[in-house]
């Protein structure tokens, strides 16, 4: 399709099919808009079950944890379709990305991401405990995992944090735990556990959780 | 100036020159696409959202280190074989045999490489190998709609499947999927990740179908494939062409280095 084939009455406003916008040409830098997201729907085991799939580290790792939890819709039913991904540094603060400015990681056995479904009424990963990370501005920020939560019936993530709750100190000086409302930060703190934490997911309701825009 | 701030930072940074940057390092800033050109968490069609789309409005989350990284999951996790989904179980799919490709590019036109990309899909009759799925349509035993790429050096993906099947699923009545395959994406950063579904062009059921219709008017072609004769492959199979688009960063083309005194 010739981009410049403009449709003489526009149902719509008319967009290129490249999804370049604006009238910029040759003044504004490229900008694509870019693809709407959509649900995962029911099948998403189809595409997304990895066999390693719940080790952000390796089994057997020192020092490793479980973080284990629930998803609850607004009825307070648990959601058993949810797919729950995690992000996170390793003990010493830094990622195994290569976008890690300061070089990425090599913290043995950790990949710092992890995938679990909610399919048995709760989701479960082994982790390592997240060091502190610096804030960019000159502080640090308080250990945490960043989560996306997938589900039918969600049309796009649901991000939200885990901050550890016997991580008092930490917590009390973390820039975005204190942009979140008092009330409704303890949404976002997982309670220590037998083998690691808890972190329960209310996507709804009087609970509902800290949910973020990234 | 008061000497020089104790920096986060240490190796790789020149820490013992003056005047060292307050934060020690740039990080990119992901652009936000417009509100009015995003897919909303929930829609009132698409009635399972009423009770699973949260309904606070989020906080906004500023992108620091853990939100501009990402996991590396790249060639280790997919055989070559997970790039033809017709070819199962020792036999061959059912199905108008399609060739899908197209680019991973960030909303700043650049491509990006090494991103892993998994589709899933229903079966040509528009059955899904899964056990929730029990509709009286047949199950194909060459076909489990499990597809895994790596895009190339270009940000290149393709992957050999058979046009997936509309299939009914009781939204409302007689309610019908358009065809379309599940697409889930890494990009670099946290920010970028990506769960989407690529329609085919002038679907008739476009109209009646809630999870397409609460993508915005103005961005609902992005979501659309498009018919590709020069990829079209003779005697063999169809093609059809889709990039998908992620996030790009803020540009900043004349950022000027915090550090100005060091080389």
């Amino acid at each position: 399709m010739n981009p410049l084939d403009v449709p003489p009455d526009p149902a719509v406003p008319f967009q290129p099919r490249s999804g370049r916008r604006g009238t910029g040409f040759l003044t504004e830098p490229l900008r694509l808009g870019t693809t709407p997201s959509a649900t995962v729907g029911p099948y998403l085991a189809i595409g997304l079950t990895w066999a390693d799939g719940a080790w952000a580290a390796a089994e057997g790792t020192p020092g490793g944890v479980w973080i284990r939890g629930r998803v609850f819709d607004g009825a307070g039913d648990v959601v058993p379709d949810a797919m729950v991904e995690t992000w996170q540094a390793d003990p010493d603060g830094r990622f195994p990305s290569p976008e890690d400015p300061r070089g990425p990681s090599s913290h043995p056995g950790f990949r710092g991401y992890a995938r679990a479904a909610t399919l048995t009424g709760e989701f479960a990963v082994f982790t390592l405990r997240p060091g502190r990370v610096p804030d960019g501005e000159g502080g640090l920020q308080a250990p945490h995992v960043d989560v996306s939560v997938f589900a039918r019936g969600l049309l796009d993530r649901v991000v939200t944090r885990v901050y550890l709750a016997d991580e008092t100190a930490a917590n009390a000086e973390d820039a975005v735990l204190r942009s979140v409302p008092e009330d409704r930060r303890a949404t976002l703190l997982a309670t220590p556990a037998e083998d690691g934490y808890r972190f329960d997911v209310h996507l709804q309701g009087d609970r509902e959780t800290v949910f973020f825009a990234v | 100036m008061g000497g020089v701030r104790a920096r986060p930072y240490g190796p790789g940074m020149t820490g013992t020159t003056s005047e060292a940057s307050p934060s020690g390092l740039h990080l990119p800033r992901y652009l936000r696409e417009d509100a009015a050109l995003r897919t909303p968490v929930g829609f009132p069609e698409y009635r399972s959202t009423a009770l699973r789309a949260p309904l606070r409005t989020p906080v906004d989350l500023p992108h620091r280190l853990t939100e501009v990284t990402g996991p590396v999951l790249g060639e280790d996790r997919v055989r070559p074989e997970d790039a033809d989904l017709t070819l199962r179980n020792g036999g061959e799919a059912i199905g108008q045999r399609i060739l899908v490709y197209g680019r991973v590019l960030d909303s700043d036109g650049r491509p990006v490489p090494g991103a892993l990309v998994e589709v899933w899909q229903a079966n040509a009759a528009g059955r899904y190998r899964h056990v929730v799925d029990n509709w009286p349509a047949p199950l194909d035993p060459h076909f489990d709609g499990l597809g895994r790429v790596v895009t190339d050096g270009l940000g290149r993906y393709e992957f050999m499947t058979v046009r997936p099947g509309a299939y009914p699923w009781g939204n409302h009545h007689n309610a019908w999927r358009p065809a379309h395959i599940h697409f889930s994406l890494f990009g670099r950063a946290f920010t970028q990740r990506l769960v989407t579904q690529m329609y085919f062009p002038d679907d008739p059921l476009f109209g009646q179908d809630p999870i397409y219709n609460a993508i915005p008017a103005a961005a609902r072609h992005r979501a659309v494939s498009r018919y590709s004769l020069e990829r079209t492959q003779d005697n063999w199979a169809l093609a059809l062409e889709w990039d998908v688009v992620l996030r790009g960063t803020e540009q900043t083309p004349f950022e000027t280095d915090d550090d100005g005194d060091v080389a």
